[in-house]
């Protein structure tokens, strides 16, 4: 058994810096690459994406990235496990082989993780009488199901730990929780259980610290943030975990950004509802048991965690179609910025009503003046020298959304004077996908665990 | 006297739905009891007032010297149904600092030490 197992992470977010990954495996040492693709709204785009072509509904990035550092991941002993497969997770995983047959590497075992997409089992669920509530407000999916895009469980550690066992060097799912891509290798490498809860918990959260990428080691950190240095060239995050549960959280030499106390408490509290039940597939963890300590430059122990048996059920996220929505905005100078862009607002909304138009929202926000802080920004100075008036709707009727698009563009030359900022044209109308969060019995899931192999 | 919180504490803030979170966290070990004093969740919910159209709820984590907060019904929806420019709370953290808390002489000479 190796004394410490390196788990870097490479991805906070599909879209997350690209040459993150590359930097984690070619500037030190690292055993293991997890990589997030997956925000919420990220499954129902790759739905769409799939409903028009087929071959498509996962993350493309990953598979360029692949081809980038493949060998160097073989070469070096390096396994990535990643949730890049989004809707089509088979398509991805034979994107990948394909990948490294092109780069002439044979013999590598990819495991495919799936399970996790239940859309087509809404309706059997339904039928049976298991009743999925959504878990903040209560409704029953009966009164959304006709509009469902998505419907995917977050899968934990469990079927990665199988897939490593069976020997895959890389790891495709769908649904995983980010934790899981970093619990998985340790519990692997140590052989810690489904019953170790402390250990599993000590697991699980080093996956929450580094799941984010780089904001737990520089990146949007309040923290001294002036002279937290060479931004530019900011080092992912690297959990250094040992069999005992106690873990290191560092970066590669060389690398910018920060790792200290401070910035690991920030990314310890992002996030979080009740501190004592962080639940994940895999565990309750108790974040109230977290001690750190300062280990030198770039270096923060963690050690003292406990958790609890994990619940009998997963959480399932499903996506549904819930109207449109468009935001626009305009920007006004010195003198009386504030004035014309409050002027400008009440001539729009007087537009709007005369056309008759009727929206469930209609929100505007003076940016520069009250568009994070709202009143707590105090009152503007009266010399502010720009003002960007930023206007949204949003409603059922996709048509009233689109005219109110129309009535941007009209103000620069019939609203207040010293008006700009249009560049980009009338604003987009997008639609609508809102999030139902529910709870559903573990036993109703398969996960599967396949490998393929070049 | 009165001193701006971020005096005392560093913050985080993220969303979940509708509701933001904030993590408050005291810059030295001895801020804490203080913000565990002054920093309540009717304090909070005052502070913001119409912003926060829920409850606040304020959870203590002194392994940390942090304290959590969930601001319910902040985000306007939350998520991809907000038409917030912060429709993910990112701010609602600096928003927080803002807040006045009192401190005893003692407690303010401690500060400027």
């Amino acid at each position: 058994m190796k004394e410490t197992v390196r788990v870097a992470s490479g991805q906070g977010f599909w879209g997350d810096l690209l040459t993150a990954p590359v930097d984690q495996v070619r500037r030190g040492p690292i055993d293991y690459l997890m990589l997030d693709y997956l925000a919420e709204v990220t499954m129902s785009i790759m739905q769409k994406q799939r409903a028009r072509d087929p071959e498509s509904g996962y993350a493309r990035d990953f598979v360029a990235l692949m081809r980038e550092i493949l060998p160097d991941c073989v070469e070096k002993d390096i396994k990535v496990l990643s949730n890049a497969g989004g809707v089509n997770v088979e398509g991805c995983a034979d994107a990948i082989r394909d990948t490294a047959s092109d780069l002439g590497i044979e013999g590598l075992k990819i495991g495919v993780v799936t399970g996790d997409d239940v859309l087509p089992r809404l309706g059997e669920f339904l039928e049976r009488g298991i009743a999925i509530d959504n878990m903040d407000t209560g409704e029953s999916l009966a009164g959304i199901l006709d509009k469902v895009q998505a419907a995917n469980v977050y899968l934990g550690a469990g079927p990665l730990v199988e897939a490593l066992g069976k020997g895959a060097r890389v790891i495709v799912g769908g649904r995983l929780t980010d934790t899981g891509l970093t619990l998985a290798p340790l519990m692997h490498e140590f052989g810690w259980t489904f019953e170790d809860w402390d250990l599993i918990a000590a697991g699980t959260i080093a996956g929450h610290i580094i799941e984010c990428g780089a904001q737990c080691s520089g990146g949007n950190c309040q923290y001294d943030w002036e002279n937290i240095p060479d931004l530019e060239d900011v080092g992912f995050p690297i959990i250094e975990a040992r069999a005992d549960g106690t873990f290191t959280v560092t970066k590669h030499k060389g690398t910018g950004g920060r790792v200290n106390v401070q910035s690991v408490k920030e990314q310890l509290l992002y996030e979080m509802g009740d501190p004592h039940d962080y639940i994940t597939p895999d565990v309750i963890a108790d974040f109230t048991t977290i001690h750190l300590s300062d280990e030198g430059e770039n270096r923060v122990g963690v050690h003292g965690i406990k958790g609890n048996p994990n619940t009998e059920f997963y959480k399932v996220s499903i996506a549904y179609s819930a109207g449109w929505k468009s935001v626009g905005t305009l920007v006004y100078s010195y003198p009386d910025a504030y004035e014309k862009a409050k002027a400008a607002d009440r001539i729009l909304r007087a537009r709007l009503e005369k056309l008759g138009l009727e929206f469930d929202t209609v929100l505007t926000e003076f940016v520069g003046v009250n568009a994070t802080h709202g009143h707590l920004a105090g009152k503007p100075s009266k010399d502010i020298p720009e003002v960007q008036m930023r206007i949204g709707v949003r409603g059922d009727d996709r048509e009233a959304v689109s005219r109110f698009t129309k009535e941007i563009a009209p103000l620069i030359l019939t609203g207040p004077p010293a008006v700009t900022g249009f560049a980009g044209g009338r604003p987009k109308v997008e639609e609508i996908m809102a999030y139902f969060p529910a709870l559903i019995p573990k036993d109703l899931i398969e996960t599967k665990v396949e490998i393929i192999e070049t | 006297m009165k001193v701006e919180l971020t005096k005392l504490a560093h913050a985080r803030s993220g969303d979940k739905g509708d509701t933001a979170n904030v993590g408050v966290i005291a810059l030295k070990e001895e801020f804490y009891p203080i913000l565990v004093r002054e920093v309540t969740a009717d304090k909070v919910k005052q502070h913001f007032g119409p912003i926060v159209k829920g409850e606040v709820e304020r959870f203590e984590l002194p392994n940390l010297g942090a304290l959590n907060f969930l601001l319910h019904g902040s985000l306007g929806g939350g998520g991809t149904l907000s038409l917030m420019t912060d429709a993910q709370g990112k701010t609602f953290s600096t928003a927080l600092l803002r807040m006045q808390v009192e401190l005893s002489d003692e407690e303010a000479k401690g500060l400027q030490e």
